[in-house]
C-alpha cells in the first residue's frame, strides 16, 4: 500500500503541511517499507484550481492513501473519483504521522 | 458632445463608486452601465424600468469519454487545472475554464468539443432619458470577465460611467481596457490610500486621463491630498463625511434627488466635464 503525506519540508523529519493543494512537498511511502521519496509539489504556486493541480500530479505515484489536515472540494473530488482514501492528522514530524497511520490512530473522512 | 466611458473604480470596496456613479450619470447625462458583476447594485438607486434581458454564455469543454484514450495531453496543456484524471474518464470542472480551447486543439482523438454554458446575464432598462445597463453574474460561477467583455463591448457610442468591482483583479482589468478615462474614489484612511496606490498603479498602465474623488472627506484630515500632491494626480472633487448621504444612500435613494446634493453633483459633473475635455484633447 502506498501511502502520500502533505510535508512542509522534504527532509523525513519536516513537519505535516496542513493544506493539501498548496503544500510544499509530498511524501511517499510504502506501507511495509517505509519513507520512498519527497516529490516538490509544483502546484502550490498554481493561481487557481491548485488542488486539481496537486492531485493530478500524485495520480501518478498511484496512492492508495492521502494524509493531510484539508483537503478542498475540488482536489477532494478528484481523489474520490480516484479512489483514494483521505485520512487526516493534527500538524506533526511527517514520520509520526504515518507512524500514528500504522497503528490505526488516524481518522478517515468521507468526501 | 463626449462620446467616451468613464470607468469609477476604486482600490479599496465600499469608498462609493456607485454612490458617485449613479449620481453623476443623470446629471451629465451619462448612461449608467453596472460592471460589478459579482454584486451590482446600482439599480437599486436608479430603479430603471427594465426594458430588456438577455442570458451571456461562455464555452465549456466536454470530453466524449468513449474516444478518449486517457493520454492526459489535455490535462498536462491546461494552464488553468479545469480537467484532472479519474480511473476511466476526465472530470471537468468547467468553472473554472477561461474557454482558451487548447484541450480541443491538442486532443488527437477528436474526443474534445465544447458546448455553452450560461454564466449569468444582462439587464437593459431606462432611467428619465438615460440608459441603465448592469451585468449579473449567476450565483456559483467564477468567471465574470467574459461577461464584462459582454456588457462593455456592446456600449452605446454615447457618454457612458461604467460602475466597476471594487479591487485590481481581472474584472478590473478588463473594465479599464473598454475606459477612455477614469475617476478614482477613495477615502481619507489607510486602508483607502493604500488600495487607491495599487489602483494608480494599475490605472497608469492603460496611460488614460484620471482624477482622485475623496468620499467621506473630513476637515483636517489631508491624508489623501498628500499622496495626489507629491504623485502629481488631479483631486477632481470631494464628498463629505455626512450623516444624510449615509441615510439617503442606506434608503436607496440618489443624492440628486435632494436640491443641496444636486447643486453638489451639477458642479462636480461641470468639474470632471472640463478635466475630460482638457485632459483628453492633449
Amino acid at each position: 500500500m502506498k501511502i502520500i503525506i502533505t510535508a512542509q519540508g522534504k527532509e523525513k523529519t519536516s513537519l505535516m503541511d496542513a493544506r493539501f493543494g498548496r503544500c510544499q512537498y509530498f511524501h511517499v511511502y510504502d506501507y511495509d517499507k517505509g519513507f520512498i521519496k519527497a516529490i516538490e509539489n509544483r502546484a502550490n504556486q498554481a493561481t487557481g484550481g491548485a488542488g486539481i493541480k496537486a492531485a493530478n500530479l500524485i495520480l501518478k505515484e498511484k496512492p492508495d492513501v492521502i494524509i493531510t489536515s484539508d483537503v478542498g472540494p475540488n482536489a477532494g473530488y478528484v481523489l474520490k473519483n480516484n479512489e483514494i482514501k483521505v485520512f487526516v492528522s493534527d500538524l506533526k514530524k511527517v514520520s509520526d504521522v504515518f507512524a500514528d497511520f500504522k497503528e490505526n490512530k488516524l481518522e478517515e473522512i468521507s468526501i | 458632445m463626449l462620446n467616451i466611458n468613464i470607468a469609477v473604480i476604486s482600490g479599496k470596496g465600499g469608498t462609493g463608486k456607485t454612490l458617485v456613479a449613479t449620481n453623476l450619470a443623470p446629471i451629465l447625462k451619462a448612461n449608467y452601465i453596472d460592471a460589478d458583476v459579482e454584486e451590482p447594485n446600482g439599480f437599486i438607486f436608479l430603479k430603471p424600468k427594465v426594458i430588456k434581458t438577455y442570458k451571456v454564455k461562455t464555452s465549456i469543454p466536454k470530453i466524449d469519454q468513449v474516444k478518449c484514450q486517457q493520454c492526459y495531453k489535455c490535462i498536462d496543456f491546461c494552464e488553468f487545472n479545469v480537467l484532472a484524471k479519474a480511473q476511466d474518464k476526465i472530470l471537468v470542472f468547467d468553472k473554472l475554464c477561461h474557454s482558451c480551447g487548447g484541450c480541443k486543439l491538442v486532443c488527437e482523438y477528436d474526443a474534445i468539443r465544447y458546448i455553452k454554458k450560461e454564466i449569468g446575464h444582462i439587464s437593459i432598462g431606462t432611467y428619465k432619458e438615460i440608459e441603465c445597463r448592469q451585468g449579473i453574474l449567476k450565483i456559483g460561477e467564477l468567471m465574470a470577465v467574459p461577461l464584462i467583455e459582454e456588457l462593455l463591448s456592446k456600449l452605446k457610442n454615447e457618454l457612458n460611467i461604467i460602475d466597476s468591482s471594487p479591487g485590481t483583479s481581472c474584472n478590473v482589468v478588463s473594465t479599464l481596457s473598454y475606459a477612455d478615462s477614469c475617476l478614482l474614489i477613495t477615502e481619507p484612511t489607510q486602508f483607502g490610500l493604500h488600495d487607491l496606490k495599487r489602483a494608480v498603479s494599475l490605472v497608469r498602465k492603460f496611460k488614460i486621463p484620471f482624477g482622485v474623488i475623496i468620499n467621506r472627506a473630513m476637515k483636517g484630515n489631508d491624508l489623501i491630498e498628500k499622496y495626489c500632491q507629491t504623485e502629481k494626480i488631479n483631486v477632481i472633487g470631494q464628498i463629505p463625511y455626512d450623516v444624510t448621504i449615509a441615510k439617503l444612500y442606506s434608503e436607496g435613494k440618489l443624492l440628486i434627488e435632494q436640491e443641496k446634493y444636486k447643486k453638489e453633483f451639477t458642479k462636480l459633473g461641470k468639474i470632471i466635464k472640463e478635466f475630460l475635455l482638457c485632459n483628453l484633447q492633449s
